[in-house]
């Protein structure tokens, strides 16, 4: 239920830089969502057209990037893909795994009309 | 913003107000809010930055720039979908900081007894530390009415189909409540262990609630909610007699979480463990004030 209150702010965002540049439309929003991110990507498109209604970004697409997990680990002294969120080190299995990528939650640009 | 806290949905109930009733919803809109763009964090440059903040690919989809023809343009963003959030929880943060107000954000499943916690927490803290409370629920004012019985005053937000409250909620509550200086303000933030834990609400701290009474593996189930906490109540140890939760073993999965996380053992029906959350309440506040002191 929360990725329509995300959606909305990415909306609001979006219209917002609109304005702001003079634009008449938003034609497509990018997006980087983390993997581990607590974060439905099909949940986000399907709130976003029907936030989208009836604003200049209507119709608009949303591109959504899925950023891979990935974690420092400690006692391997490398950058390791994570599969979830505090999970163990594939190399070592151990789980002093500091995240570093996956939990992005952000709007990268978009593109005006 | 209205549409982010869901407002038209949200309503706020002031004190003796029933919910239920039309919704008192006249937002002024006067305050203040920085909607800065910070940038400062790091991101290839491999394009051309306009000074109207546009930035350019090569000239577009099209490829050329093209005197009046339409062009479509790509504009550099890079903002957190949570920004706005995060600016009204900025402006909550100021305010609470400004009136030596110590916030706590407490934040469970449903069921976990975070009211009655709270109840219990009031009644300890009488004639040591003034205390008001910002209570969440998607409907009813019965948890309101239940901390105005303990001797605080409450203010009920219903979220209507919202699952967290949000810091632009949270303002508007305060303008409500108007919690006095040096005063302890408890958030209690719609019963859900995923989506509150995204939303900054200008808390000095996040207090996650759990009872025994639920599986000792759910902090490895939802783990943001224990990352985001600073301390966990393990709540309804009376129960403990009865069931086959293995603390430790809980205490364990919380901490491969966050293992910052400091935890304490409570009881809201016996009282165990009041005492000291109640200490960790008045030290928690008065390091808070001392670093704000500070600056």
């Amino acid at each position: 239920m929360h990725e329509m209150a995300l959606t909305e702010s990415i909306v609001e965002i979006a219209l917002e830089e609109a304005r702001k540049q003079g634009a008449r439309k938003v034609t497509r929003v990018f997006l980087d969502v983390g993997a581990l991110s607590a974060v439905d990507p099909e949940a986000l498109e399907f709130c976003f057209a029907a936030v989208a209604s009836g604003t200049a970004a209507e119709g608009a697409r949303l591109e959504i990037a899925r950023i891979a997990g990935a974690g420092w680990c400690l006692d391997c002294e490398e950058n390791v893909p994570l599969a979830e969120r505090f999970g163990a080190c594939p190399r070592c299995g151990r789980c002093r795994v500091r995240m570093t990528n996956g939990d992005e939650l952000k709007i990268r640009e978009m593109e005006i009309d | 913003m209205c549409s982010v806290c869901g407002c038209g949905e949200a309503t706020i109930a002031l004190d003796n107000d029933k919910a239920g009733e039309a919704p008192a919803h006249a937002h002024a809109h006067d305050h203040p809010h920085d909607h800065d763009h910070l940038h400062d964090h790091p991101h290839d440059h491999d394009h051309r930055h306009h000074e109207d903040g546009a930035i350019d690919f090569g000239g577009g989809i099209a490829g050329a720039h093209v005197p009046g023809l339409s062009q479509e343009r790509i504009v550099r963003i890079e903002r957190d979908i949570l920004s706005k959030n995060d600016a009204y929880a900025r402006d909550n943060r100021r305010f609470f900081a400004e009136r030596g107000v110590f916030a706590l954000n407490f934040v469970s499943s449903p069921g976990s007894g975070k009211t009655s916690l709270l109840v219990r927490t009031i009644e300890a803290l009488e004639g040591r530390m003034a205390v008001a409370v910002i209570e969440g629920d998607q409907q009813t004012s019965n948890d309101a009415e239940r901390i105005r019985a303990a001797g605080a005053p409450a203010v009920q937000i219903n979220t209507g189909k919202g699952c967290h409250l949000d810091a632009h909620m949270v303002g508007h509550a305060l303008e409500t409540l108007a919690p006095p200086a040096g005063s302890a303000l408890f958030i209690e933030n719609v019963g859900n262990l995923v989506c509150p834990a995204a939303f900054d609400l200008g808390e000095a701290h996040k207090v996650v609630v759990f009872s025994v009474a639920e599986g000792e593996d759910k902090p490895l189930k939802y783990p943001d909610m224990f990352a985001a906490a600073d301390l966990l109540l393990l709540n309804k140890s009376d129960l403990l007699p009865h069931l086959d939760f293995d603390v430790g073993a809980c205490l364990a999965n919380a901490l491969r979480v966050n293992p910052r996380l400091q935890t304490l053992i409570v009881s809201a029906k016996t009282g165990e463990g009041l005492a000291a959350f109640v200490a960790w309440i008045e030290a928690s506040a008065a390091r808070r004030a001392a670093d704000m002191a500070r600056g």
